[in-house]
C-alpha cells in the first residue's frame, strides 16, 4: 500500500496549522474525504441534480441511476443478498433509532431484555434504554473485563430466551476493542434474539460481509469511511425488514395513500420518507469505489502496524496512561500525568497535531474507566509512523509545556 | 501558531488559580447549589452561593475539569464573593464579552483576576469551559430570586 500516493488523493492533509503540517488523528470522530468523493459530490450537482423516482426527464433518471448505483456498492461491499437491505439512513444514529423505534417498541413487551455492554456509544445505548421504558423490557449489561474486552463466556450468562435483542459495537470508539461479532450472533440466535451491530468504527476499517457474520442489522456511518456527512446505512435481513414499521412518513415511502389510510412501498424504499440524501448517497458510492482500490485487506494492515507501533512508542512516555486491550483497532485513548485531555488537544493543536479530547460520547465507558474525560488519536488509511512521531513528540512538549507553567 | 502564543491562553496567574484553587468546597447544611456540566466535554461544575439581601456573602465550588474550566472557577469565585448581585451578572455579561474577542476595561469593577483569561478568546474550543462557572453564578442567583 503506498500511503504517500493515497495521501495526495486528500487534498486537506496539505496543509499547515498553526505553522507545523497537519498531523490529522481524529479519524474516529470523522475521517477526510478523498478527492474522488469530493469531485463526485461536485459533479452530480454540477451536472445531474434531479429529484429521484420521480422524474420523467433526463436528469431525473440520471439521478436515480447514480443514487440507486450507490446502493448496489453499499450492497456489494457489505456482501448483503440484495439491495432490498439496504437503507440509506442519516448515519449510525439514525439506523439504530429505526431498529429501535420501528421494530423493537413493535416486538418488546414487559419481560423481554435487552443485552448492551458499557463500551457502547452513547447512539447505541440511548435508543434501548428509551425502547425499554417505552416497553417495559429490561436492559441489561455484558460486563467488561479489566482490558475492556467482553468474554463469550459473559455473553452466554447474560442473553437468556428472554433476551430478544442484543446491540454491540463491532469497534469500540474509545477502548478500539474489536468485539466476536460472528460468535455473538450464534450466541444471540440460539437464544431467539435478534442482533444488532454498530458498525461506525468497524466498516470503515475492515472487510465486513454480512451473511458471513450473520448479523440481523448492521449500522454504519459514510461520514467515518470518506464519504460525506449525513449519509449512513442500515443494512437489515429482509423479513425483519418486512416486519419493521416505518419512522417517518411522508413523500417517496408510499404506495396508495388514501383519505384515512396508506400502503407503503416495497423494501428499501419504504424507510426512506422525503427526498433522500441522493449526493451523499452518490459520495458513499464514491468512498467505497475509492476504498476498495486500495484493498480493505491492506487498510487493515496498514492499520493494525500504525496501533502496534502507537502503543509501542507511546508507552516510552513517563506518566501515560493508555486504556483498552492490546489487540485493538487503530486508536489510542490515553490521560497524560495530570494535564487535562482539554489542554493535551489543545497543546498539541499547537503543534499542527489533531486529536480528540473528551468523553467521546461514552460516558458509562468513562465512568467504568473512572475518568471524567481522556485524549484519543485515531488512525486512518492515510496516517503514517511519521505522524504518530509527531505525536510522540507533541506529548513530550505538552508535559514539557505544563511541568514549565506549574 | 507556536508555544509562545500558547502562553497568552496558559498565563501564570491562570495556572495558579488551576493548581491552587480559592474557595474549592463545600458548605455544611442547606446551601443554594447549582449543578452544571459541559455535555460535549465532561467539565463539571458544583458552585455554592449564599445569598443575603442582594449580596453574594460566600461562595464555593467543587468540580472536575481543564485547567481553563477550574482556573475560571477558581477566578469568578474570588470576583463575585462580597458582591451585589447585580454586580456579579454586570461582570459575568462583560466576562462573556471579552470571550467574544471584545476589549474590555474592567477597571471600573474590582473584578480581581479574570482578565487573565482574556487569550481564550483567541481559542474558539476553549470559550465554553471559560464560561462553565459563570454561567453556574448566573443560575444561581436567579434560583435565589
Amino acid at each position: 500500500m503506498d500511503v504517500k500516493a493515497i495521501r495526495e488523493m486528500f487534498p486537506i492533509l496539505n496543509q499547515e496549522i498553526n505553522g507545523h503540517p497537519l498531523v490529522y488523528l481524529d479519524s474516529s470522530a470523522t475521517a477526510q474525504k478523498p478527492i474522488t468523493v469530493i469531485e463526485a459530490v461536485n459533479d452530480y450537482y454540477r451536472k445531474n441534480n434531479a429529484n429521484v423516482h420521480r422524474g420523467v426527464h433526463t436528469l431525473g433518471s440520471r439521478a436515480t441511476d447514480q443514487y440507486e448505483g450507490a446502493r448496489e456498492k453499499v450492497r456489494q461491499f457489505l456482501h448483503a443478498k440484495s439491495t432490498a437491505e439496504i437503507i440509506f439512513t442519516r448515519g449510525t444514529t439514525t439506523s439504530i433509532n429505526m431498529v429501535a423505534y420501528g421494530y423493537a417498541r413493535h416486538q418488546l413487551k414487559k419481560g423481554d431484555e435487552i443485552v448492551i455492554t458499557p463500551m457502547e456509544h452513547h447512539s447505541n445505548i440511548i435508543p434501548w434504554q428509551q425502547a425499554a421504558k417505552a416497553t417495559g423490557a429490561t436492559l441489561k449489561y455484558i460486563p467488561l473485563q479489566e482490558d475492556g474486552t467482553i468474554t463469550l463466556d459473559d455473553v452466554k450468562k447474560t442473553v437468556t430466551t428472554n433476551t430478544k435483542i442484543v446491540a454491540i459495537t463491532h469497534v469500540s470508539n474509545v477502548l478500539g476493542t474489536i468485539n466476536p461479532v460472528k460468535e455473538i450472533a450464534q450466541i444471540a440466535h440460539q437464544n431467539g434474539a435478534i442482533f444488532v451491530v454498530d458498525g461506525a468504527q468497524g466498516a470503515p476499517h475492515m472487510e465486513v460481509d454480512v451473511q458471513d457474520l450473520d448479523c440481523d442489522f448492521y449500522a454504519l456511518s459514510g461520514h467515518k469511511m470518506g464519504a460525506p456527512t449525513g449519509i449512513g446505512v442500515l443494512y437489515g435481513k429482509k423479513d425483519l425488514l418486512e416486519v419493521m414499521e416505518p419512522v417517518e412518513f411522508g413523500g417517496e415511502m408510499i404506495d396508495f395513500v388514501d383519505l384515512y389510510d396508506s400502503t407503503w412501498k416495497e423494501l428499501p424504499w419504504k424507510f426512506e420518507g422525503g427526498t433522500p440524501i441522493i449526493a451523499g448517497a452518490i459520495g458513499l458510492g464514491a468512498a467505497i469505489d475509492f476504498l476498495q482500490d486500495v484493498g480493505m485487506e491492506n487498510i487493515l494492515k496498514h492499520e493494525e502496524q500504525l496501533a502496534d507501533y502507537a502503543l509501542e512508542k507511546m508507552r516510552t512516555i513517563d506518566g501515560i496512561e493508555i486504556y483498552g486491550p492490546e489487540k485493538r483497532a487503530a486508536l489510542v485513548t490515553f490521560n497524560l500525568d495530570d494535564v487535562h485531555p482539554h489542554d493535551v488537544a489543545t497543546v498539541l493543536d499547537a503543534e499542527g497535531i489533531a486529536v480528540r479530547a473528551g468523553h467521546h460520547c461514552a460516558q458509562p465507558l468513562m465512568k467504568w474507566l473512572d475518568v471524567t474525560a481522556t485524549a484519543r488519536a485515531s488512525f486512518y488509511l492515510y496516517n503514517t509512523t511519521e505522524d504518530i512521531d509527531r505525536l510522540v513528540e507533541g506529548l513530550l512538549k505538552t508535559k514539557e509545556y505544563f511541568n514549565h507553567v506549574f | 501558531m507556536s508555544f509562545n502564543n500558547l502562553d497568552t491562553l496558559y498565563r501564570q496567574v491562570i495556572m495558579d488559580h488551576y493548581k491552587s484553587p480559592r474557595n474549592r468546597g463545600k458548605f455544611e447544611g442547606d446551601v443554594l447549589t447549582v449543578d452544571l456540566n459541559n455535555p460535549t466535554c465532561g467539565d463539571r461544575i458544583e458552585l455554592q452561593m449564599k445569598v443575603d439581601e442582594g449580596v453574594i456573602e460566600d461562595v464555593k465550588f467543587l468540580g472536575e475539569g481543564c485547567s481553563i474550566s477550574m482556573a475560571s472557577a477558581s477566578m469568578m469565585t474570588e470576583a463575585v464573593k462580597g458582591k451585589k448581585v447585580e454586580e456579579a451578572l454586570k461582570m459575568s455579561e462583560l466576562f462573556s464579552d471579552m470571550m467574544l474577542g471584545k476589549d474590555i476595561d474592567f477597571n471600573e469593577i474590582d473584578s480581581g483576576d479574570i482578565a487573565a483569561l482574556q487569550g481564550v478568546s483567541q481559542f474558539p474550543a476553549r470559550i465554553k469551559c471559560a464560561t462553565l462557572a459563570w454561567k453556574a453564578m448566573e443560575q444561581g442567583v436567579k434560583k435565589e430570586e
